[in-house]
């Protein structure tokens, strides 16, 4: 059978890295695949070496909008790393607050674009609806609905006022059982299940062998999460637990992102409740020269900084791992064999991809053949519609 | 030409472009369509396909690499044709304005029509932006009583 190519990207809203799929089809089923990355490139690390060490906090944050607070966090810790010093306790707990945040709008906004692709956009506008409560109570607590630029080398820039702390709580409650409901949602319907059980399975050796991170590692029943294994914030001091699945596919990635909504819930109303009193920065004058490394949970994964010093106040040295880098490699597994209805929740699943797909083309190699990523969202919508009449039937 | 005019600002069609933004920008176009916001009640819809858009919104610093792409896509655009540059990146290049990558801002690349700021914009103000763009069309077709030139 003639081979096919479908080149996907390279741009798409939405996402921290860009990157060009070249997807090789024969018939239905996905061959191969190749990856291109780069197309977002700012020149980012050497941004940073141009800024001072106050700047380079909001320029990291503009890394990705979605991780708006993983890369100042990882940042920082990189360059409280060369001082050897600690952020005061109240000021980890504010930190380790907005992190918990970011990461419950994070999974909220993948879930509902994931339920879009599949053809179920009351899922998409129940989640992102959802979505608005976390981020109303992002800007009670910083100002801001995303960018919070609540961090600070040495500690945070704003404290969180007591008086805020009850309507937070209420907010952070009140998600709770649309969250429910949510969970519910994807658990009972057996659309669901047909479309995501199966399909697009990492194994636990390749989660493995590609240094998967995150949540499409912990889905593969990989017990990895800096936030257990290297602990930084307060994460050892509340109590929540890990979300592991072992299937590897689409649905359990699913899974251990909802279970961690609730995790997420957890820890903040547990920060709220024991929010230390006293300073939240310990006045940093000067960086001595030397080289420290970051890393923290971001909701997609490990975050890696590393930051060389030399004594001015610019680093020498600034680089960044974005969890995504790591995660994409493992599309050569999970996609490949695949159909091409199930390439876009394939992609999506990682959590960098819901928005190649609105660019995507199908193109045959002669290029007789033009789809477009509307095509493609759409064929994945037919299929939910198919499984839908044929189990009516 | 009249009546195109009239039913063009009626039920605006947005192709959303993103050229290098951090993602936020993006994400709160997307926000508007969602229930607290729902810009569909003001006829404006996201379309996957340029060909079908009016409008044109346009976020991040851009770089290189866009460049010759943004002058494509707006080249595909039908007339009349509206640009909203959305986001500090869009207007000025924002925190990226000494990266080697982002030589210069979106206006001059290609025109601009509307220049929505804020890093992001709240959806509130995209809307508005938006708003004010049909308000002033629609004014200025009054007062000369004859079509802006559609570019
Ligand atoms: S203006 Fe701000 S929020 Fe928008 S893309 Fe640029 S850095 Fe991101």
């Amino acid at each position: 059978m003639a081979k096919t190519i479908i080149p996907i990207g390279p741009y798409h809203p939405l996402q921290e890295e860009p990157e060009f799929f070249i997807l090789t089809v024969e018939g239905e089923t996905v061959v191969d695949i190749d990856l291109r990355i780069g197309y977002n490139h700012r020149g980012i690390e050497k941004l940073c070496e141009q800024q001072t060490y106050d700047q380079v906090t909001f320029v990291v944050e503009r890394v990705c909008g979605i991780c708006s607070t993983s890369h100042p966090f990882a940042y920082t810790q990189a360059v409280e790393d060369i001082l050897s010093i600690e952020a005061p306790p109240r000021a980890q707990y504010i930190r380790t607050i907005i992190a918990e945040g970011e990461r419950l709008h994070s999974h909220l906004l993948w879930l509902g674009l994931a339920g879009h692709f599949l053809g179920y956009n009351t899922i998409f506008m129940w989640a992102w609806k959802l979505r608005e409560e976390i981020l109303d109570v992002m800007e009670i607590l910083s100002g801001n609905r995303n960018n919070y630029a609540m961090f600070k080398v040495g500690g945070v820039l704003r404290d969180i006022k007591k008086e805020d702390i009850p309507t937070v709580q209420k907010k952070v409650d009140s998600i709770v059982p649309t969250l429910k409901k949510l969970r519910s949602a994807v658990m009972d319907d057996p659309v669901l299940h047909a479309r995501t059980k199966g399909i697009g399975v990492l194994s636990r050796e390749a989660a493995i062998d590609y240094c998967a991170v995150g949540p499409t590692a912990r889905a593969s029943g990989v017990a990895r999460d800096i936030r257990k294994n290297s602990p930084y914030g307060v994460y050892d001091q509340v109590d929540w637990n890990m979300v592991v699945t072992e299937n590897g596919d689409v649905f359990d990635k699913v899974l251990v992102r909802l279970g961690e909504m609730f995790e997420s819930v957890k820890i903040i109303t547990a920060c709220l409740s024991q929010l230390p009193e006293g300073e939240i920065d310990c006045h940093i004058t000067e960086v001595p020269p030397g080289e420290g490394i970051g890393h923290i949970e971001a909701p997609r994964g490990e975050c890696f900084h590393y930051v060389r010093s030399d004594g001015t106040n610019r680093p020498e040295r600034h680089k960044i791992r974005a969890p995504t880098f790591m995660n994409l490699p493992t599309f050569k597994k999970t996609v490949i064999g695949g159909k091409i209805p199930d390439t876009v929740i394939t992609l999506a699943a990682i959590d960098p991809c819901y928005c190649c797909t609105e660019r995507m083309t199908v193109q045959d190699l002669k290029g007789q053949k033009l789809y477009t990523g509307e095509d493609l969202i759409r064929l994945s919508q037919e299929k939910t519609d198919q499984i839908i009449a044929e189990m009516r039937r | 030409m009249r009546l195109l005019e009239k039913v063009f600002l009626k039920s605006l069609w947005v192709f959303h472009l993103a050229t290098g933004s951090c993602n936020n920008c993006d994400i709160e176009i997307l926000d508007c369509l969602t229930p607290r916001h729902d810009i569909e009640r003001f006829g404006m819809l996201l379309t996957g396909s340029i060909k079908h858009a009016d409008v044109l919104m346009v976020t991040g610093a851009v770089n290189r690499q866009c460049i010759p792409r943004i002058k494509r896509v707006y080249e595909q655009m039908p007339k009349p044709r509206l640009v909203v540059a959305i986001g500090e990146c869009a207007l000025s290049r924002g925190v990226f304005m000494q990266s080697y990558n982002c030589p210069m801002p979106l206006d001059h690349v290609i025109p601009v029509d509307v220049y929505i700021p804020g890093c992001p914009p709240r959806p509130e103000a995209i809307m508005a932006g938006l708003l004010k763009l049909i308000e002033r069309r629609k004014e200025n077709r009054a007062e000369t009583g004859r079509e802006n030139d559609s570019r």
